[in-house]
């Protein structure tokens, strides 16, 4: 037995084994149970096919939820991909050397979690005329705003909040990226009298391009499945209007709120198929798979 | 203009964005601060600002927050106690499992790696409910063993290792076997002591994550007195009593010891966040 255990073919099974037993136990079981579920009607203990599917279909709330996860997504990536990327390069261009206090800074937000992050956020917009953000708006003699009561400021803060978390985290992501480009191509360009934007479009973007995979891959999964910040920001799940209700949020109301497990289900199920089809489709215009390949 | 005063002119441009993109960031975080030694109920009718009005500023908070009547550090030392439990439980596990995948070519392999890059695009939101009601099934609920057991063998922490490992050449694991070692012994004696850097990557990366946990001990954790901190701050969102006060100064004291390993292991931090970055 000991010998059996000990023997070259069977260790790498040993090794592998908690891997495993988690999949299965964790992931797997919970995947084909969420499956099952989203088929029944849980309070009532009783299966009715499809109808959680079709109720989801003409579900007005869900597909404002839907929406809002959808902008949310595409807000970040419309801020934390371009930016992030120029910073990386200029802090690693010729013209700047000392870059390690800036890198540290930028990464402290990172450090808080959300429950903290989201307090200073939820009262630097509060609606008092001496909460930070209305301070600003009094500078420019602008009256105070009740940010997170309407839609288009609450979003304003959201995006705000998801920027200020990840900007320093996506600048060092770059760097990363930036770094590991060969010196003498950048060398060469200047010498054949490439200005810097040049090498930036021409060089440093395209070589650059796995990490901007990476991050793009990262950021649709957070986007899509934000819940905590909008969580923090509106003090709970049920913002005005359902303004800051995101997928996730509708997913938690069913589930654990209203207790309604089946319906719940349908909606993580929905969830893992649009962050799956965003992704491939994603991979897809990149053109990762074609570089896999080879 | 001269080429070399250009040259600086861009320097002085970049040096200056910089600073200011560091201020903006730090901001908040000064915000906050400053309001640690606010009056809690100043910060319920003013919300955070700049202000520093020195006459009302005091150490009030402070004082609540080492001797009043309250959870918080119960709240602390829960939250000391489940970090250290699952790094220490996450880095053995998964190192054990990614030297699995870096060291032996296996039946099943190529399949099974798939499944970890699967795990790693799938949100654990999905699937949350489901595994709340097989871990309440189990009575595991409102235990730190329901908050830990599923993710230690952690599919990221898993990725890093394994691609930490292939580089250390296989004919060391051949020389520990001609010198009689067992494939277990090979690891914990020889290969372990090589992982010191990507263990310290992994168990800041770890740590800061179980530190910072909220939505899965949310859904499992019941009683008030097994809160890790994240939880117990939010209920100190209601404006009651001295609720605020020590939601702020609670809120700083929360991110000192993140900050501290920060500042001590900087080098990790970055390098545990930047797995798997570069090579996509």
């Amino acid at each position: 037995m000991k010998k059996f255990f000990y023997s070259k073919k069977i260790a790498p099974y040993v090794f592998i084994c908690p891997f495993v037993i988690t999949v299965l136990l964790f992931w797997l079981v919970p995947i084909c149970n969420g499956v099952l579920l989203s088929f029944q009607d849980v309070l009532k203990n009783k299966w009715v096919g499809f109808d959680n599917y079709s109720r989801l279909l003409t579900d007005k709330i869900f597909r404002k939820a839907l929406w809002n996860s959808f902008k949310y997504m595409t807000g970040t990536l419309l801020l934390l991909i371009p930016f992030p990327l120029l910073f990386a390069t200029m802090l690693n261009s010729r013209w700047i050397k000392k870059t390690e206090f800036f890198k540290s800074v930028y990464f402290i937000p990172a450090l808080t979690s959300v429950v903290v992050a989201g307090t200073i956020f939820r009262l630097m917009f509060g609606e008092s005329a001496t909460s930070l953000f209305n301070q600003i708006l009094g500078i420019f003699g602008v009256s105070p705003v009740k940010w997170l009561k309407g839609a288009g400021t609450s979003f304003f803060a959201l995006l705000l909040l998801a920027c200020w978390r990840w900007t320093g985290v996506n600048v060092l992501y770059f760097l990363a990226g930036l770094q590991s480009i060969p010196t003498d191509l950048y060398e060469a360009a200047s010498i054949d009298g490439a200005s810097g934007w040049q090498q930036f479009i021409k060089i440093s973007v395209p070589l650059v391009k796995p990490t901007t995979v990476y991050v793009l891959t990262i950021s649709i999964y957070a986007g899509l499945s934000m819940f905590l910040e909008s969580n923090m920001l509106f003090k709970g799940n049920n913002s005005p209007n359902n303004i800051g209700l995101t997928i996730v949020g509708y997913l938690y109301r069913q589930g654990v709120e209203k207790r309604a497990l089946g319906y719940a289900c349908a909606v993580g199920l929905i969830l893992l198929l649009v962050v799956m089809i965003v992704n491939l489709i994603q991979l897809k215009v990149t053109g990762t798979f074609e570089e896999g390949r080879d | 203009m001269s080429r070399s005063m250009k040259k600086s002119g861009i320097t002085v441009v970049f040096y200056f964005i910089f600073t200011l993109l560091a201020a903006v960031i730090f901001l908040p975080i000064w915000v906050l601060f400053i309001a640690s030694f606010k009056p809690g109920s100043d910060l319920l009718q003013y919300g955070l600002n700049l202000d520093l009005n020195v006459s009302r500023m005091n150490l009030d908070n402070y004082i609540l927050l080492f001797s009043g009547q309250h959870e918080y550090w119960r709240w602390f030392f829960n939250s000391i106690t489940l970090t250290v439990i699952t790094v220490l439980g996450t880095l053995l596990i998964s190192s054990f499992v990614g030297y699995g995948f870096a060291a032996y070519d296996f039946k099943g392999k190529k399949f099974l790696f798939i499944l970890v890059l699967l795990i790693l695009s799938i949100p654990l939101e999905v699937v949350m409910l489901p595994l709340y009601k097989q871990i309440s099934s189990w009575r595991l609920l409102d235990s730190y063993t329901a908050i830990v057991l599923p993710f230690l063998a952690h599919a990221s922490t898993i990725f890093f290792f394994r691609q930490y490992l292939l580089s250390i050449p296989r004919s060391l694991m051949e020389a520990g076997r001609i010198d009689g070692a067992t494939e277990y012994g090979i690891f914990y004696r020889l290969i372990v002591p090589l992982m010191k850097p990507a263990f310290s990557a992994m168990a800041i990366l770890n740590g800061m994550n179980a530190w910072n946990n909220y939505l899965w001990p949310l859904l499992v954790i019941r009683s008030s007195d097994k809160y890790p901190l994240t939880l117990g701050l939010n209920t100190l969102i209601n404006p009651y009593g001295d609720n605020y006060s020590l939601l702020i100064v609670g809120s700083v004291f929360s991110v000192i010891p993140i900050f501290l390993l920060f500042v001590a292991f900087q080098k990790y931090f970055i390098e545990g966040m930047m797995a798997g970055a570069v090579k996509g």
